[in-house]
């Protein structure tokens, strides 16, 4: 790792996560708009890389959204991996950089509310359940049944993640609810409350990396990218060989932090990718936050205290799901912590955070360590 | 036969290489360990319940084969971890695969 360039994040964009009804174009260019307003010192015309995060099926997005952005740059192109295209465009560009291919990298992520990524109609072994909610279903009751968690238990995640989306102005949600609230919500399955899913909606978030040379120039306050895992284990989702754990998760943890050269307990602040109540406490074991069955523990006692350490801008239940923009936008909130510019978000004094962004049912995940 | 043209009639086989003898799953022309052909095995087949859920009031689960394949199946009485099952059921509806097992 020591022969390739340092990678730091210099700006970044985000629009609130709506249910508008916008074209893809218009939603990924308003996030760009937003990064160049935020960070005046950068020159478009330095830009050498536009990558473009979405399951949309439009084409030709990159160059079409560097157009609209006045930008000419020498790669520009589209990348998707479902809810985790996010921060594998944020690998990409990463490794533009740290090769020498590219100096300064545009990254947008947008989605609409109705993202044909939401169904992978590839995995048949699904059968007739290929919505989300039937693999969340099938992870929820395994870990109820292995680790004895109450639907009550669960319900935590949801009443502490919009608890801070209330405090995030970006995000789509603007309520507070209790734990009554939710396991009275609207019943999906046997073991899926309305307000235990995150939902689709429409967003946009953009960010700038750009080498060590340049972050210095443009910014006083660059953060690292100093830690990266990807873990793909299969596609379908019955290929799992836990339904009450994530092994992508795990493996794609232990690579970031061994790159940062850090273990979980350095982690100050992290994103984690809460697509329904469950995943919360079982991405938090099987990155190591807590021992495994005990990611509810840790969980109830930051509601309890108000700490904000995990999930700040209130996760993807509180904040909404715009996929291509969801990994993105985990990136930002890290960043804005970092920098402690995430209002009345803010963790006391954080110097390492942690960004988790998974795809259909943790088949595969990306872990990022960004630091100070 | 393609393991779906089989499937289309309501007949459920398991795909196997002809080479290394692997369950290749899913369904595929060719082994993904190996890239031998793959042929068709025929049941009836044993599986077992790993996991199951309800949506309204019906069930379902998890379904193990061979212990290499996992479906989602229909099931139409509660389900028990770990139940032995065979597919009663199966076929291809508007491109999407359905299993109902007992």
């Amino acid at each position: 790792m020591n022969d390739m360039n340092k990678v730091g994040i210099v700006g970044y964009g985000i629009t609130p996560f709506t249910k508008d009804d916008k074209k893809i174009e218009s939603i990924l260019l308003d996030s760009a708009k937003e990064l160049f307003k935020n960070n005046q010192k950068i020159n478009r015309d330095d830009i050498d890389a536009v990558l473009v995060s979405t399951n949309n099926n439009s084409k030709y997005l990159s160059p079409i959204l560097s157009e609209m952005a006045g930008i000419q740059p020498k790669i520009a192109h589209t990348i998707e991996s479902l809810c985790n295209s996010g921060t594998n465009s944020i690998v990409s560009a990463y490794s533009y950089i740290a090769s020498g291919l590219a100096d300064m990298i545009l990254i947008t992520g947008a989605e609409r509310y109705d993202s044909p990524g939401q169904i992978l109609e590839w995995d048949n072994s699904r059968g007739e359940y290929k919505h989300p909610i039937f693999w969340a279903s099938i992870f929820t009751k395994s870990y109820k049944r292995e680790f004895s968690i109450s639907d009550e238990q669960l319900a935590i995640v949801s009443v502490k993640n919009h608890k801070q989306a209330k405090e995030n102005p970006n995000a789509l949600s603007k309520k507070t609810y209790t734990v009554d609230d939710v396991i009275n919500s609207k019943k999906l399955t046997e073991d899926l409350r309305l307000l235990n899913c995150s939902r689709p909606c429409t967003g946009s978030a953009s960010i700038i990396l750009a080498s060590e040379d340049k972050a210095k120039q443009l910014t006083d306050k660059p953060i690292w990218v100093t830690g990266i895992g990807q873990k793909t284990t299969s596609a379908g989702f019955t290929k799992n060989n836990s339904f009450s754990s994530m092994e992508s998760t795990k493996l794609a943890g232990q690579t970031a932090l061994k790159m940062a050269n850090k273990n979980s307990k350095d982690i100050d602040v992290a994103e984690i990718h809460d697509a329904f109540s469950v995943c919360e406490p079982m991405a938090l074991e099987s990155l190591g936050f807590s021992v495994e069955g005990r990611g509810m523990d840790m969980i109830n006692e930051l509601h309890d205290t108000n700490n904000f350490k995990i999930n700040p801008r209130g996760g993807l239940i509180g904040s909404g799901h715009p996929l291509g923009a969801t990994g993105i936008a985990q990136t930002i909130e890290i960043t804005q912590q970092l920098q402690s510019n995430a209002g009345k978000r803010q963790v006391d004094n954080p110097k390492v955070g942690l960004v988790h962004n998974m795809s259909a049912a943790a088949t595969s995940s990306t872990v990022l360590v960004l630091e100070t | 036969m393609s393991f779906e043209s089989k499937l289309n009639k309501g007949e459920f086989f398991i795909p196997e290489c002809t080479e290394c003898k692997k369950i290749v799953w899913p369904p595929a022309e060719f082994c993904n360990h190996c890239f031998g052909i793959v042929s068709l095995k025929e049941g009836p087949f044993e599986g077992k319940i790993m996991e199951f859920s309800r949506q309204n009031e019906q069930y379902f689960c998890l379904v193990e084969f061979e212990n290499t394949i996992k479906i989602i199946a229909n099931i139409s009485k509660l389900p028990i971890i770990g139940q032995k099952v065979k597919i009663s059921k199966c076929g291809i509806n508007d491109g999407n695969y359905f299993f109902q097992v007992i």
